[in-house]
């Protein structure tokens, strides 16, 4: 009895998502088309990368609101160059790797500034905001390649599945074994669980915690490259407000915002279950504004549950 | 009032944890309870104030059955308990702290300060304790939050304390000034129920005592009709032969040396260390010790001073650093610096100790337990699973995790603050034969200890600190407790 009790918590943002997938495609067949799947997952796939990254600043019990502004930052960057004629691969490279630039400098401001991770952030993402704008001068760029490897980047299948999803694969695949096969993964952690005795015990936190923001800046700049691809442009206000959907899903996926304690595979899921909402709520034909109000209910639910069960 | 409890019971899920206790409290005594850590003392005296419910037996509080219901009930009976992890609130200031929750405001609604601090004044004075009514408690000793405790629940007439480890973290002066209140308490009745590992002062200052055993009640007796050995015996359920395993090791060559180390709480420090040494370090709460320490192992900056090991000089400026050089840490602060409360034993150890099993940059599963459980059986640590959160451990294994974690990098130095605070004799005298084995293997430790029976037993020196310098560095001949507590206390050469 007890066994099946913390199995059932163990699996319940997994549960969960079954439960609505099944429900919303009882309500509507359309839902369940092997076309509207495969949408899903498309939608899905940008915040799920975001919220990858998310994941490892909240496992150290931080937080980075500036990842839709560092996405806004890197895509016009990556747009600017590849209008001066780079390779759209290589711009995706040199985007991604800006992008973790960003981070880095929200990861210094964090362990060498000393600033809470919440201020710390909330300022960058007003200033990498404003560096878009002044950048862009509040203008799209646009007609930027008709190279295939570009399109197929953010449009393109392979096996029958949208190359954005295969992204999100490949890199939750790292982003586990990273978290659960390497010492830096267990530092990550570690850092979440008990910072004092992390550093006493010889982790490099602040490099660490550097690292960590690094990654997170990365996946929202790839993240971003993803978004520049499908809309063939880079908007200046690409990404607003994205942190907080990356926010929510890592906390749907049980991951605890102290840190320390919560899986890769529970932020998927908790993607999953947003991506799920959006589009299912969509084909009921709910309006936009109503969605808003069940997006914050489920998450209510979901930390609810949370809470009990960290209590119990 | 007199309280009674009678065949109490208790259990959590499947655990049993008291299984037929009684006790009994009366007017004005002190009633010591003794028991290994796990044997139930805080379970009964959390049902006793209300926070759990008994699943058998009563509670008879002058005659009368009472169950309470939470631990206000309980206070507002006249019962309070104060716990080794005090409740007061260090932003606030004494005045603060003593009135929480029970403000006395004038008519408009505003806090009438001159009103309360006339009370407390009177309370204080009543038992003879001095505190600063303005000060904040985060400026206040631990010794004078514990008293702010104290008042705060004789402020409420509370008519019995129960005091879990009160002196656990307090230094010598403060603890006498701790048996001065309580004598007077006692003399105007109010009844004492006294936690605590430490015998010398059980001896000394409690009336009855009542040991517990695997949640039962063993003995109770009037403290002069029971000796040390008896205690120890019932307690564990065999007899120790000794409190302190002989020390055998070999002391070899010097290993480290730290000349005019000064930080900011601390000046001017030098020391050796040889291998196969302890050293022991011995001075008040806040002179300075784990400073040092924090200091040497890299945690805290260093104004002046030098630290070589093996003749070599060498700049520390992190634990990394201090890791590298073969230097182990083990802080007084378990809970805060050492496990990861909430993670498992393996996660734990494995910590500092993944470089030992990492393939290709990959943790080797199969190897980490094998690693983990030669660590694990060596320290003797009783566990189902190296899967189970560390906090489900006691305090004495959970000690010993932390312990565990620094010996998978075979260190050359331990260095050990406060190594058996708050565990069982049985888990003390096991940390204490590791000592003797490490020192046999040739490691050096450095042993921070304000217990000074310890720090007696197991040092081959004792180096005693007294605001931030050093007093002076005993050899083992000439070690007793007056000399130390005079050196700590400032009265330099008071016996030479």
């Amino acid at each position: 009895m007890h066994l099946h009790k913390k199995l059932i918590e163990k699996f319940l943002p997994f549960i969960g998502f079954i439960v609505l997938f099944g429900a919303i495609g009882s309500i509507n067949h359309d839902f369940l088309a092997p076309m509207n799947i495969l949408n899903l997952f498309r939608q899905v796939s940008i915040n799920a990368l975001i919220a990858f990254g998310m994941t490892f600043v909240i496992l150290t019990g931080g937080i980075d609101l500036s990842v839709g502004a560092i996405l806004a930052l890197s895509s016009a960057l990556m747009a600017g160059i590849m209008l001066h004629g780079c390779d759209p691969i290589v711009a995706i490279i040199i985007a991604s790797l800006i992008g973790a630039v960003f981070g880095a400098l929200n990861g210094i401001l964090v362990t060498k500034g000393k600033i809470a991770p919440f201020i710390a952030t909330l300022a960058t993402m007003t200033i990498y905001r404003g560096l878009t704008m002044v950048y862009t001068d509040g203008n799209p760029i646009t007609g930027l390649s008709d190279s295939f490897w570009f399109q197929v980047f953010g449009r393109g299948y392979l096996f029958g599945l949208p190359i954005p999803a295969i992204t999100v694969i490949i890199t939750f695949v790292i982003a586990a074994i990273i978290l659960n096969k390497t010492p830096f993964g267990r530092h990550i952690y570690a850092i979440g669980g008990n910072e004092k005795a992390s550093i006493i015990s010889g982790v490099k936190v602040n490099k660490i915690k550097v690292m960590v923001y690094a990654i997170n800046g990365l996946l929202a700049a790839l993240a971003g490259s993803i978004v520049v691809s499908r809309l063939n442009s880079a908007q200046p206000t690409a990404g607003t407000s994205y942190e907080l959907d990356a926010i929510a899903a890592v906390v749907l996926g049980g991951t605890s915002l102290t840190g320390g304690h919560g899986k890769i595979l529970g932020t998927l899921i908790g993607a999953l279950i947003i991506g799920t909402l959006n589009n299912g709520l969509n084909i009921l034909g709910v309006s936009s504004f109503y969605q808003l109000i069940v997006k914050g209910v489920v998450i209510l639910i979901a930390v609810f549950i949370d809470r009990r069960k960290a209590t119990s | 009032m007199k309280i009674q409890l009678n065949n109490i019971h208790k259990k959590f899920a499947s655990n049993v944890v008291l299984s037929g206790v009684n006790f009994e409290l009366l007017d004005g005594e002190i009633h010591a309870l003794m028991g290994e850590n796990g044997a139930g003392k805080s379970t009964l005296m959390n049902i006793l104030t209300g926070m759990f419910a008994a699943d058998d037996g009563t509670i008879i509080i002058d005659g009368k059955t009472m169950q309470f219901a939470n631990s206000q009930q309980a206070e507002a009976y006249g019962i309070t308990f104060i716990r080794q992890e005090l409740n007061v609130w260090q932003n606030l200031t004494v005045l603060e702290n003593l009135f929480l929750a029970k403000e006395i405001h004038n008519r408009i609604g505003l806090l009438d300060n001159q009103q309360m601090k006339k009370l407390a004044n009177g309370k204080l004075a009543e038992i003879g304790i001095q505190l600063e009514l303005d000060k904040l408690v985060s400026n206040c000793s631990i010794g004078e939050q514990q008293m702010i405790e104290i008042v705060k629940a004789l402020m409420t007439n509370a008519k019995v304390l129960i005091m879990d480890e009160p002196t656990s973290a307090l230094t010598e002066r403060e603890a006498n000034v701790l048996f001065q209140v309580m004598q007077r308490l006692k003399q105007s009745g109010v009844g004492m129920v006294y936690i605590s590992h430490r015998m010398e002062e059980i001896f000394t200052h409690c009336d009855r005592i009542t040991v517990m055993r695997d949640g039962v009640s063993v003995s109770t007796s009037p403290i002069a009709d029971t000796s040390f050995n008896q205690v120890v015996k019932e307690m564990v359920g065999r007899e120790l032969s000794e409190r302190f395993p002989a020390r055998d090791a070999r002391i070899g060559d010097e290993i480290l040396k730290v000349e005019g180390l000064t930080g900011a709480k601390f000046k001017d420090i030098s020391f050796t260390l040889k291998r196969g040494e302890i050293l022991g370090f011995a001075g008040l709460m806040g002179a300075g010790r784990s400073e040092i320490m924090r200091a040497i192992f890299g945690l805290d900056p260093l104004i002046n001073g030098t630290i070589k090991i093996n003749g070599q000089e060498l700049k520390i400026n992190s634990p990394s650093d201090a890791i590298k050089n073969g230097i182990g840490f083990i802080t007084e602060n378990r809970r805060d610096e050492g496990v990861i409360l909430g993670f498992s034993i393996r996660d734990n150890i494995a910590i500092n100790n993944m470089h030992n099993y990492v393939r290709s940059g990959l943790i080797d599963s199969k190897a980490e337990d094998k690693f983990i459980l030669e660590l694990t059986d060596k320290l003797l640590i009783k566990m189902a699973s190296v899967n189970l959160n560390v906090g489900s451990l006691s305090g004495g294994n959970q000690q010993k995790v932390v312990i565990a974690k620094w010996l998978g990098n075979k260190p050359q130095i331990l260095i050990m603050d406060e190594p058996t605070r708050g565990i069982d004799v049985n888990a003390k005298r096991e940390i204490y034969q590791l000592m003797n084995e490490l020192t046999k293997a040739g490691v050096a430790i450095i042993m921070v200890s304000s217990e000074l029976p310890e720090i007696i037993g197991m040092s081959d020196r004792v180096a005693v600190i007294h605001e931030g310098t050093l007093a002076d560095i005993l050899g083992r001949e000439n070690l007793t407790q007056e000399k130390i507590i005079s050196l700590a206390a400032g009265e330099a050469n008071a016996f030479t």
